[in-house]
């Protein structure tokens, strides 16, 4: 028979312990915030303002026009101007400069002519996430450029025609129409931190009783495991619950990412995907004997969460077997419903799947770790 | 309560895979009895303990503790109390807050709560210290603050695993004072500890040795039978020499036949 009062005397000694327990203070209210501010600034891969240097041979007025164009497109900061190949290798070497464009001599004298004028980009590859936007936005100007230059020539010669494209692509983004990674990260945010947050303390508190020899002196009262577990669990709900409150209101007025679906079912499906992070840190608690093991054991949690959920890269882009690694990790669901709700403001209807998969997990891991934990008891 | 004996065990036994931990143990403690319960460590002191709180269940051999089949944990756990070697109490609670909290798992309420802490906090010479951090506390307090928390609920069979382990002279004596305190109000004490001086306080002695009961009886009866004018002779001897002397055995069979009518 349960016994409410023996789980009241838990939820009692268990607030006070965290309210004198600075560091789990921390871990409680610092933490969400440092961690929205580290996603919502430093982690953002929209790439724009990329250093850049040009030697210009030319010196003409079209090879300045292509400089400017390159300068407005607000991608290409142009920092330096080279004098030779050798100065351009000297400073992306150094990591000075990201790219560099070269403009050689007769520039403008083929463009006048109407002929194909060269021009050259080098950039740097290292990190192929500013490569990549480098050479997009390189090529897209220098067709641009290229097109209406063809333009102006076909005209001169008198051939001035309506140049209208074959095809005309007219590209709508949806959900993020400025596709700010801002926007993608605060919502996933939320569920990576009620993750953390929740498993560190479930695990620490657990295991900090075995540690202090507590656990010995509570397996001799009359408490049930059962009890002690849910005792245990009860404020750190709470916790989580404040936590995944305070991320959606520093989301929604500070990084204005807005939920555009039902709050009420985003929150009731934390309290979901809550009672899963939960599991975890009981689990970890019935393996981990002291709590720096229960440390370590948590960071072979986040680290994987983070990478193969789609927290930060697209699960699509990942081989099978790392795929089908991470449908089980919980998060991966809960993300999807996050991003639903808040960006796309869709309901049950579109999510019920990955509602369905978080019950699922959360069963399973939640009584895996009740049963193991009630052994490790008796 | 009404009952012939405190605990009652015979042939109580505990197997690990191959290792005996605690080999065919019969003896009986009468109702608050102080029995010292004795042993080199590693002797399956701790181990019988835990049978005996319903947290292990023994390989062998029957048992009743305060009435109760030693199978009816739920009604042991209830009605003994338990400190162990370690101050296992939270130090970052207040003497009052673990007290509160004791008090709470075992089921007392409201106005029972605050009269049972005010009595123990006399009991237990706490008086002062009230909103004081457990860990901030010296060695002493802590062992009378885990007392104290130990008999929250009234328990009529208090378990002691080795209470004064790295406790000063004073501290020691002051807690004996408690002790009998407690035993004087029909709380029967089983304790087990290193200390000889505290051995001979015990209404009862027993000595265990790996896992096999090697002696019992009252300080008196045993040095008497040894021949020895202390208990600290009488445990070395027991256990260097697997001790075999006629007295002694004697003694141990008299017992024996006492308790399982063998």
């Amino acid at each position: 028979m349960i016994k409410w009062f023996r789980i009241r005397s838990i939820v009692v000694k268990e607030i006070i312990q965290i309210k004198r327990d600075i560091p789990s203070l921390a871990i409680i209210f610092i933490m969400p915030v440092f961690m929205l501010l580290l996603f919502g600034y430093a982690v953002t891969t929209d790439v724009d303002h990329i250093t850049t240097v040009v030697w210009d041979q030319d010196k003409s007025p079209q090879s300045r026009e292509i400089i400017q164009a390159f300068e407005q497109s607000g991608y290409f900061d142009i920092r330096y101007y080279a004098g030779d190949m050798k100065e351009i290798t000297w400073l992306i070497d150094g990591g000075e400069a990201k790219a560099g464009f070269i403009i050689p001599p007769g520039y403008a004298r083929d463009v006048l002519k109407g002929q194909s004028a060269g021009l050259q980009a080098i950039i740097d590859g290292s990190d192929p996430l500013i490569a990549r936007t480098a050479l997009s936005t390189a090529q897209m100007i220098g067709q641009v450029k290229g097109f209406a230059l063809k333009l102006e020539s076909l005209s001169r010669f008198g051939l001035g025609i309506k140049a209208e494209p074959g095809i005309d692509l007219r590209a709508r983004v949806w959900y993020n129409p400025d596709m700010e990674s801002v926007r993608f990260n605060v919502p996933g945010l939320i569920g990576l931190i009620m993750q953390n947050i929740t498993v560190m303390l479930t695990a620490f508190a657990l295991v900090k009783e075995r540690e202090r020899g507590t656990m010995e002196q509570l397996i001799i009262t009359p408490i049930k495991p059962f009890e002690l577990i849910i005792g245990k669990l009860i404020p750190y709900v709470g916790i989580g619950f404040m936590d995944v409150i305070v991320t959606l209101l520093i989301g929604s007025l500070w990084f204005e990412v807005p939920v555009n679906g039902s709050v009420l079912l985003l929150l009731a499906l934390s309290l979901v995907f809550l009672l899963v992070a939960l599991g975890l840190g009981l689990f970890i608690s019935t393996v981990a004997k002291t709590q720096l093991q229960a440390m370590q054991m948590t960071f072979m949690i986040i680290l994987p969460s983070v990478l193969l959920s789609g927290f930060m890269f697209p699960r699509e882009a990942m081989p099978l077997p790392v795929q089908a690694f991470g449908a089980v990790i919980p998060l991966t669901y809960f993300l999807e419903i996050l991003r639903g709700i808040i960006l796309k403001g869709i309901g049950l209807q579109e999510l019920w799947r990955n509602v369905l998969w978080l019950a699922i997990l959360g069963v399973g891991i939640l009584t895996l770790s009740a049963v193991r934990f009630k052994k490790k008891l008796d | 309560m009404v009952m012939e004996h405190a605990i009652e065990v015979q042939g109580l036994t505990k197997t690990f895979g191959d290792f005996t931990a605690v080999d065919n143990l019969s003896f009986r403690i009468k109702p608050g009895e102080i029995f010292g319960f004795l042993g080199p460590n590693g002797s399956g002191k701790s181990t019988t303990i835990r049978m005996l709180c319903g947290i292990l269940s023994p390989s062998g051999g029957q048992g009743k503790v305060l009435g109760y089949d030693l199978k009816d944990s739920e009604k042991i756990k209830q009605n003994i109390g338990y400190m162990s070697q370690k101050f296992s109490l939270y130090e970052d609670l207040t003497v009052e807050e673990n007290i509160d909290f004791y008090a709470g798992i075992y089921g007392l309420r409201g106005k029972e709560v605050r009269e049972r802490k005010e009595e123990l906090i006399q009991l237990a010479l706490l008086t002062g210290k009230e909103k004081a951090l457990a860990g901030t506390l010296s060695g002493g307090w802590k062992q009378r603050l885990a007392l104290a928390c130990a008999l929250v609920h009234r328990p009529h069979l208090l378990f002691l695993d080795e209470p004064t382990a790295g406790v000063d002279p004073v501290s020691r004596r002051v807690f004996w004072e408690l002790l009998y305190r407690v035993a004087a109000q029909g709380v029967t004490i089983l304790v087990t500890t290193h200390y000889m001086d505290e051995a001979e306080k015990c209404d009862v002695v027993g000595f265990i040795y790996q896992g096999k009961l090697m002696g019992f009886g009252t300080p008196g009866e045993l040095m008497g039978a040894m021949g020895l004018t202390n208990l600290e002779d009488v445990f070395i001897k027991v256990v260097e020499e697997d001790y075999q002397d006629e007295a002694w055995q004697e003694l141990l069979k008299s017992h024996r036949k006492e308790v399982t009518g063998e």
